[in-house]
């Protein structure tokens, strides 16, 4: 059923597009609370969540393999969206003004900022690292076909990897509680008009000339509302 | 915590606690005679009957080292080395490979699970199956390629210098089958000076570079050996010339868990002092106001 909003709202994430997002952070967070349980002494605390160690080092990869191919949907979803172009270029000058949220003295924005594009790039770059050192790590499967001084390798790269994506993840997460309004995005699928204006500017312009993602405010008769006294 | 006082352990795997320190123990080690071993492997069928451990049946591939390989079953192994030395004689260098105990253990800094390697106060490093989840960081840990996984229980096994016999005083299983007395057992200190005079004879008999290893690279082991060519342990089946834990092990395992732990740390109070001092970034009733003009342009 279509959510009746007394409020302009615009479609940003199809109802796929949510639950693609969702797999991919659920998996995440498990990955990183079982990678972050082996990786230091004082976290293996956290084994216990998954059932002690062993059950750990075993699911761990497979959790990752779920990550693997929820994110490739990710990223063939929205890669179309996230080529740098000369806007992201004026919007990293003024660095200054997005972390102060001055946004009116920031060039419009498109359908994703720079800022957002760094993460998606960082985001497909760490995970594949991640993947590739990860597989040099599966022992179970694969450890007749790699030297132990690569496996070595992988071991650091895996840990650098996890690391560079933990705190993406959490400039990620952090972005979505600092800008309100965003969260709905993906749970709803719908953001404010007021929040595309200010944010997306330049992806509202498009939307509203495409038409079909715009919705005008229901009624106010459907909320059981009396019509304003005029 | 060990059954035993003679067990106490000095290092524990992912652990920070601190272990007993008031009762002393002496280190003990195992000193190898290279130049005195025949290349029976007693050493090796004493090893399975004392850890009651079966290795499969193999195949002949042509040379006598049998299994071809250490095993989670064979944490002993003979292993044959044929050296042309520079008078144009062949040198048969039989050497008896396992478990170093390394003072300074690469497998034990590497394993991310509490209690399952433990190094005792007399120097031995022993693996403790129990806590072992067989994530295989001992292997990638290790400078001398030793552990090995089971591939039945996922669990990492090698030689334990018999630490179960040494508790109660007797030595290694290996060292009391050697028909040679290749293997000694003892004290550390007695076994580096017992050393000294095997070299002593052998460079009388013409071995000018005999030696003891016991590599400093790890702080020395608690398995040396006694080479006739110390100053060329690689002859010796690819014994390593000073080994020591690989540097990308030293980082991951060392300078990279605070440093990474700090930037987490860090980005989270950057992120929270942001917050306070900045607010939320919302959106205003003009956002909306313009939102709803600019819908309204559009569709006339």
């Amino acid at each position: 059923m279509k959510r009746r909003e007394k409020i302009t709202t615009v479609d940003r994430y199809s109802t796929g597009d949510r639950i693609n997002h969702w797999i991919t952070a659920g998996s995440l967070i498990l990955l990183a609370l079982s990678g972050f349980a082996l990786f230091h002494p004082a976290l293996f605390f956290l084994t216990a969540l998954f059932g002690g160690g062993q059950w750990t080092r075993i699911l761990h990869p497979y959790i990752g393999i779920v990550l693997v191919i929820s994110f490739l949907g990710l990223f063939l979803r929205f890669v179309w969206y996230n080529f740098p172009n000369v806007d992201d270029v004026r919007y990293l000058g003024k660095l200054r003004d997005v972390i102060a949220g001055n946004e009116e003295r920031l060039p419009e924005v498109g359908r994703y900022n720079a800022l957002q594009k760094i993460v998606f790039w960082s985001m497909a770059t760490f995970i594949t690292l991640l993947v590739v050192s990860g597989l040099g790590l599966w022992d179970t499967y694969f450890a007749s076909y790699l030297g132990i001084e690569t496996k070595r390798l992988a071991a650091v790269l895996h840990a650098v990897g996890a690391v560079g994506m933990v705190l993406t993840i959490m400039l990620h997460v952090y972005a979505g509680i600092w800008v309100r309004g965003t969260v709905r995005a993906m749970t709803l699928g719908t953001v404010t008009g007021g929040w595309a204006w200010r944010h997306h500017r330049k992806w509202l312009r498009r939307e509203v000339d495409a038409g079909k993602r715009v919705h005008a405010p229901a009624r106010a008769e459907t909320f059981g509302d009396r019509a304003p006294a005029e | 915590m060990a059954t035993y006082q003679s067990l106490d352990i000095k290092r524990r795997s992912a652990s920070t606690e601190v272990p007993p320190q008031a009762r002393q123990h002496t280190e003990v080690a195992k000193l190898i005679d290279v130049s005195k071993c025949i290349g029976c492997k007693a050493c090796q069928v004493a090893c399975l009957e004392w850890n009651d451990l079966v290795e499969e049946v193999g195949v002949n591939v042509g040379v006598y080292d049998n299994p071809h390989d250490l095993t989670e079953n064979t944490w002993t192994l003979m292993r044959y080395a044929e050296h042309v030395n520079g008078e144009g004689n062949l040198e048969w260098l039989i050497r008896k490979d396992g478990c170093m105990h390394c003072e300074d253990p690469g497998c034990l800094k590497a394993c991310p699970s509490p209690g399952a390697i433990v190094q005792y106060t007399n120097g031995i490093v022993d693996f403790v199956q129990e806590n072992c989840i067989g994530c295989g960081y001992c292997i990638k840990g290790c400078p001398f390629n030793i552990p090995r996984i089971s591939q039945v229980d996922h669990k990492a096994y090698k030689c334990t210098l018999c630490s179960d016999r040494v508790t109660v005083g007797q030595a290694p299983a290996c060292a009391k089958a050697c028909p040679t007395q290749a293997i000694y057992f003892g004290s550390k200190e007695d076994m580096v000076e017992h050393a000294q005079g095997r070299i002593a004879d052998l460079k009388e008999r013409g071995f000018q570079n005999a030696g003891l290893y016991d590599p400093p690279g790890v702080g020395g082991t608690h398995v040396m050996y006694v080479l006739h060519h110390a100053d060329q342990p690689e002859l010796y089946h690819g014994l390593p010339n000073n080994p020591k834990i690989d540097e990308a092990v030293t980082f991951w395992k060392g300078l990279f868990k605070p440093l990474s732990l700090g930037a987490i740390a860090l980005t989270a109070v950057v992120a929270f002092v942001h917050y306070i001092s900045n607010g939320p970034n919302e959106t205003s009733e003009e956002d909306q106001e313009n939102a709803e003009r600019l819908r309204g342009r559009g569709k006339a």
